[in-house]
């Protein structure tokens, strides 16, 4: 199963869309923006530079001393408006690795309430003159602004209703490493795509390397013109989980029972919760992904996502090196992962 | 005193004129309209440029002046600076200031301000219910004898039915007009953009057109019931457009406007999270567009308003989520509807002036709409072959928030005349300078270029 061997990377080099297979040189060498607001500015050629990097960035985490000296020097801002733990944790991690200092800042948005708008914050920040700002924001686009108004390089670790562009790249990267390629491969993402900011990134890297989506939702909870997105929308979790390779599956978040999407979490789970019996129909060796935090027994049955068939903590450590690749190409470290 | 306004092509549909006349303004009436008028010693001789466009005053039915409260966004006196620049001879302002334009005290102090700017004519439109809380009907007949010429609870809808009912049947009784504001507040929810395809790419939370749909359909139900007439504001959807429609073939008095954004933009503009494309209702997708053109062609569409919504730079500077809705409108109009509307062959120049002067006077029952012997000489004169890059820096208004920043624009303003008064004229046209000459003789200390 574990298998990131050359054949499968090779048929991974499908420019645009799937349409010429070719050997596995890199086309591109550096990113062309100088932030990462979203997968949709990204080409096919870029997502998998950089893949390619966290590739030899996962390789620094299995090391004794866990560190290279890349981004000595360099000053990398965690902004978060947002609480989350785990994203946060993982882009510390990275930065750690990658030797750069690093501040915290959980921002509340109830400064926004006191006067202080994300502008001053920022200008606040830029006189301690960070080389990249991580930000989590709960306004979409909240990004596209900030990198409008500084000088240090952008990453947008999940911007409202958006994209959440690194954990689509650890995802791309945790399927990768199973399937080898995207070209061809059927997978399935499942809960609230109305919402989920992970549904987008997902949805522009698989469709920009070549893969087919299955979109899953009570009709509630799908955003208009999702067929337009590049997914076929469903609203049978057995249809959506039908020869799947993989099956993504996207938190329910409790609050929404406010917004009329369905009448309560048992009815949720007995129509789109992910069980043993219903993965029967996914390929053998299908992978099961979330992005986590999982809520059990409400979107995913616990034996799912503790069993054999899930990558999900993978896809944590995935998200480290993914990460690195990421600050890497973006602040320009000097020096070479190795 | 004594103007000439010599040559020109006069475009009056009232009076059905559309030729070379020249109108001859004698204090602030318009005394003679003629295919040649003879040079009189004592007036003033200003020459129409070749291709210009005489006709009656532009009105705004639709505008947010800000003040009473908002005046770091606007005040009675940049507004009207910025109408008179964007070719109105007069605007109606909407009661969503602070304190609300439910009394007559307001009223009395936005015309008390309109008195001193002295630019375009300033029609208050008063609140429908106190506090625009669509609660209790405000007291209409005070706020008519004070000077509102219309109502509204703009910016909110008047929320229930029953209200809205009342409203009609006794502001129709005053002889005011209600202007609704058609939005179902519950469909719409915490909505910030058109519910499309592009809103749920940029993970936006959407309002469905329809939200603006339901409300119109109740509104033109009421004006049916009571027989008293409804106009629409800035009307953005197909479907309401419809609803429109089949009103008026029912014969019902329903009447609407449109705005030049919402004929000129699609929600396709969002794409960079520009705040300044963040308006209420919001962009519309290419269909509707295209419907409400259709809706301007055939007659559907009575109105072009502005819905010139000044936000201060630093308001609009933040998250898209947090961003007011609006945009300033009032100077970016005419250069807009000429170059999108006139020269793309969609409405005649004749229909401009319908859309923008005859209609407007007409609805609000004031002054204008054409040119009359012994009546005020209300006059713009445009411009249309100007290039006019949309520059925001040279706004009047003191806010700036507008997408149309750096558009190159066929057609422009030339001059605009209040009361026989030029109180408007345009600094970038060569053949126009006898006119500023004149205007600086006539008005040393007028503020402003
Ligand atoms: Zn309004």
């Amino acid at each position: 199963m574990k298998g990131s061997g050359g054949t499968g990377q090779g048929s991974v080099g499908v420019r645009d869309q799937g349409s010429a297979e070719g050997p596995r040189t890199p086309t591109v060498t550096a990113l062309e923006n100088r932030h990462l607001l979203g997968i949709a500015e990204l080409s096919a050629e870029e997502i998998r530079l950089i893949l390619d990097t966290a590739e030899a960035m996962k390789e620094v985490g299995e090391r004794q001393i866990k560190k290279v000296p890349t981004l000595r020097g360099k000053t990398v801002v965690n902004l978060f408006f947002e609480p989350s733990t785990r994203t946060r944790t993982s882009f510390e991690i990275a930065e750690k690795r990658l030797s750069a200092d690093t501040l915290n800042i959980a921002a509340s948005t109830s400064s926004v309430v006191k006067g202080e708008t994300l502008a001053d914050t920022v200008r606040n920040l830029e006189a301690m003159a960070p080389d990249a700002i991580v930000m989590r924001h709960p306004s979409s686009g909240a990004c596209h602004l900030l990198a409008r108004i500084c000088r240090a390089r952008v990453v947008n670790a999940g911007d409202g209703t958006h994209e959440h562009p690194t954990q689509a790249l650890l995802d791309g990267f945790t399927i990768r490493q199973h399937k080898g390629g995207f070209a061809g491969l059927k997978v399935a993402i499942v809960g609230d795509l109305l919402h989920s900011r992970v549904l987008r990134s997902n949805l522009l890297l698989l469709n920009k390397l070549g893969a087919q989506v299955v979109a899953c939702a009570p009709t509630t909870l799908r955003p208009v013109g999702l067929d337009r997105m590049g997914a076929t929308a469903t609203s049978s979790i057995d249809e959506a989980v039908q020869d799947a390779d993989v099956v993504m599956m996207l938190r329910i978040q409790l609050e929404r029972m406010q917004g009329h999407f369905f009448p309560s979490i048992r009815e949720y789970y007995r129509l789109f919760g992910l069980t043993a019996a219903r993965l029967q129909r996914a390929k053998p060796d299908v992978i099961i992904m979330h992005p986590g935090p999982i809520n059990r027994g409400v979107e995913i049955d616990s034996d799912v996502a503790d069993g054999p068939y899930s990558v999900i903590l993978e896809q944590v450590a995935n998200g480290v090196a993914v990460r690195m690749a990421v600050l890497y190409l973006l602040t320009g470290g000097s020096e070479g992962p190795s | 005193m004594k103007l000439l306004l010599k040559g020109g092509r006069l475009v009056d549909p009232v009076s059905d004129r559309d030729g070379i006349y020249d109108v001859l303004i004698e204090g602030d009436v318009v005394a003679r309209i003629d295919r040649d008028i003879a040079v009189d010693r004592d007036a003033a001789i200003l020459d129409v440029p070749e291709g210009a466009i005489v006709c009656p005053g532009l009105i705004d039915m639709h505008v947010h002046l800000r003040e009473p409260g908002q005046e770091h966004k606007e005040d009675v006196a940049s507004g009207v600076a910025s109408a008179v620049a964007g070719g109105f001879t007069a605007v109606a302002c909407m009661p969503n200031t602070s304190p609300v334009n439910d009394n007559a005290s307001v009223t009395e102090l936005i015309l008390e301000r309109s008195a001193q700017a002295n630019r375009a004519r300033v029609y208050p439109i008063g609140a429908v219910s106190v506090g625009q809380h669509g609660e209790q009907l405000a007291e209409l007949g005070e706020l008519r004898d004070a000077g509102c010429v219309a109502v509204s609870d703009d910016g909110h809808p008047v929320a229930t039915a029953l209200l809205m009912r009342r409203a009609l049947e006794y502001a129709d009784m005053l002889g005011l007009l209600v202007i609704d504001h058609c939005e179902d507040q519950t469909l719409k929810g915490d909505g910030v953009a058109h519910e499309g395809y592009h809103a749920s790419v940029l993970g936006l939370r959407g309002i469905p057109g329809e939200a603006e749909e339901l409300m119109v359909q109740r509104d033109v139900t009421l004006a049916g019931l009571t027989k008293a007439p409804v106009h629409i504001a800035h009307l953005s959807t197909r479907g309401s457009l419809r609803a429109v429609r089949d009103g008026k073939a029912r014969g019902i008095r329903v009447t609407c406007e449109v705005t030049p954004h919402h004929l000129t933009l699609t929600d396709e503009a969002l794409g960079d999270y520009d705040t300044n494309t963040k308006m209420n209702p919001p962009l519309r997708e290419a269909a509707d567009r295209d419907a409400l053109m259709e809706g301007l062609r055939d007659g559907a569409v009575d109105v072009i308003a502005t819905d010139h919504a000044p936000h201060h730079a630093d308001e609009k500077a933040v998250e898209f989520d947090h961003a007011p809705f609006g945009i300033v409108g009032l100077e970016t109009c005419v250069p807009l509807v000429l170059d999108r509307l006139v020269h793309a062959g969609v409405i005649s120049i004749g229909r401009f002036v319908e859309l923008l002067s005859v209609n407007p006077a007409r609805l609000l029952k004031v002054t204008g709409g054409s040119l009359t012997i012994g009546r005020p000489a209300d006059i713009t004169v445009l411009l249309p072959d100007l290039d006019v890059t949309i520059d925001k820096k040279k706004l009047r208004s003191k806010s700036k928030n507008t997408p149309f920043g750096g558009w190159r624009l066929r057609g422009g303003v030339g001059a605009t005349f209040v009361g026989g008064r030029l109180v408007y004229c345009n600094d970038d046209t060569p053949s126009l300078t006898a006119w500023r000459e004149l205007r600086k003789a006539r008005s040393p200390n007028v503020p402003g270029r």
